[in-house]
């Protein structure tokens, strides 16, 4: 009897409907996010995020009727992050359907909200997602870690999506919001996300290791062997993928049943 | 159709807890009201948050829950649960519902092998699916198999005084009471509404015991 490793499908949404970029950037449209969701949920999925992309920058309410429609027919956990500023924001997520909302850009700019979050919503609730990239010229502060190379750099917290540094080291970063109450911890490196390269390991491992809260590993998968990675050399305590599932290359059952067959405790 | 109410005290998603209850054949109103709650089939206190905040917000809603405890089933789920215990030690030690005798207690920080991959920490909060062991046959789990997988997210765990009070343990750090029974009040630590068809087949025999 133990707690499993949970492999966790992300919809990418822009105005309600599901699409996946490449670095962020170049979407496509996949479908309907609740019929999608079903049949992740039928494939066996341990949880699912809908990450609304372009929340910041449009209109978001078709989010809303998204998660309400999810949560009419889903009894599974479901996490939203996209856009999400203020208590207000979170309140009306989860009143809507969402079990944890994921905050990301606006923790960085008020990391206060994730006290806030935590001490209303309660710890569970709150998801911090943390966006790196690596950074090779080592400034004080900053914590090293080794890449596979052999070469050393430091992780450095990147914002909006990926397009602005903000100076901040990413292990001492995922430190802060495990201390000001977050529950879970997000983790989407740059280098590796949309390469199909797989998961960005070193900084999965270091970041696992850091922290007592869980940690999703999500980024670059393309194969089946790298969920075992991110399980068993990243440290994650859940994987979470998207065009690997969207473009059907294999199913969360196949994943599943790779994982089990290698000793990786898994919900089949 | 049997009457149940989810007490709504303003905290956490309520939907998924009414879908799943309707779901299981139940006609369910949310509400604050008591004459609401006493006049109810079924009564289910849900709950997601701190131990504290959580009694805080349910307020004078603490004297009619214990009071309809003595006639209608009741469910408590994951907060809902702990609220039911005599206290807990969350944040300092605070009073329960008293509904169950027994405590609620933190995991402790412990170093070691979780999910058998190589030297992962324990993490806390207990977050994921994980399986429940049915120490005491009761119709709250019909149909179920000796051990079925269902969805957990909590930092805080219950013990109960009482051996006999426990209807089901989980192991996570330690062995924990993930559902437990007394009279008719009963509790459960996971989210049946998070728990696929198996939390749905729950909810449907609660809804059968009323």
């Amino acid at each position: 009897m133990v707690l499993t490793k949970r492999i966790i499908p992300c919809l990418d949404l822009k105005d309600g409907r599901v699409v996946k970029g490449t670095h962020f950037v170049n979407l496509r449209d996949a479908g309907d996010p609740v019929e999608l969701a079903q049949r992740y949920n039928e494939q066996g999925a341990d949880e699912v995020v809908f990450l609304d992309i372009t929340a910041s920058k449009e209109n978001r309410g078709a989010i809303f009727g998204v998660i309400k429609r999810a949560a009419d027919h889903l009894f599974l956990p479901l996490t939203v992050g996209g856009g999400i500023r203020t208590l207000d924001d979170m309140q009306q997520l989860l009143r809507a359907g969402a079990d944890k909302v994921s905050i990301n850009t606006s923790a960085v700019l008020d990391p206060d909200l994730i006290n806030r979050g935590a001490e209303r919503f309660g710890t569970q609730c709150v998801v911090t997602a943390i966006d790196v990239r690596r950074n090779f010229e080592m400034q004080t502060g900053a914590t090293p870690v080794s890449l596979p190379d052999g070469s050393e750099c430091w992780y450095e917290v990147v914002i909006y999506g990926g397009s602005k540094p903000t100076g901040i080291d990413a292990i001492r970063w995922a430190k802060e919001c495990e201390e000001r109450g977050a529950g879970e911890i997000l983790l989407t490196s740059m280098e590796t996300d949309g390469t199909k390269n797989g998961y960005d390991i070193p900084i999965t491992a270091a970041i696992s290791d850091a922290v007592g809260i869980p940690v999703v590993a999500s980024g670059g998968v393309g194969t089946l062997e790298h969920f075992y990675e991110g399980f068993v050399h990243g440290k994650a305590d859940a994987c979470l993928a998207a065009s690997v599932f969207h473009f059907g290359e294999f199913t969360i059952r196949q994943v599943k049943e790779y994982l089990a067959e290698r000793g990786i405790p898994v919900r089949l | 159709m049997k009457k149940t109410v989810i007490i709504d005290y303003g905290l956490g998603n309520l939907r998924s807890v009414l879908r799943g209850l309707e779901r299981a054949g139940a006609a369910v109103a949310v509400t604050a009201d008591p004459e609401e709650i006493m006049a109810a089939d079924g009564v289910v206190l849900p709950g997601v948050g701190a131990f504290r905040e959580g009694m805080e917000m349910l307020g004078d809603l603490r004297e009619t829950v214990v009071r309809c405890a003595d006639e209608i089933p009741m469910l408590g789920i994951c907060l809902g649960m702990q609220m039911l215990m005599e206290s807990s030690e969350e944040h300092g030690l605070h009073q329960g519902l008293g509904l169950v005798p027994g405590t609620v207690k933190r995991f402790p920080h412990l170093r070691g092998s979780s999910s058998g991959c190589e030297s992962n920490r324990w993490k806390v909060p207990h977050m994921g699916w994980n399986t429940i062991r049915i120490t005491r046959d009761d119709p709250l789990f019909e149909g179920l198999h000796r051990e079925e997988y269902l969805y957990f997210v909590h930092s805080y765990y219950v013990r109960t005084t009482a051996h006999e009070d426990t209807l089901a343990t989980t192991d996570y750090i330690l062995p924990f009471s993930s559902a437990v029974c007394n009279r008719q009040t009963y509790g459960v630590q996971f989210h049946p509404e998070k728990s696929g068809e198996t939390g749905l087949r729950i909810l449907r025999n609660f809804i059968g015991l009323l």
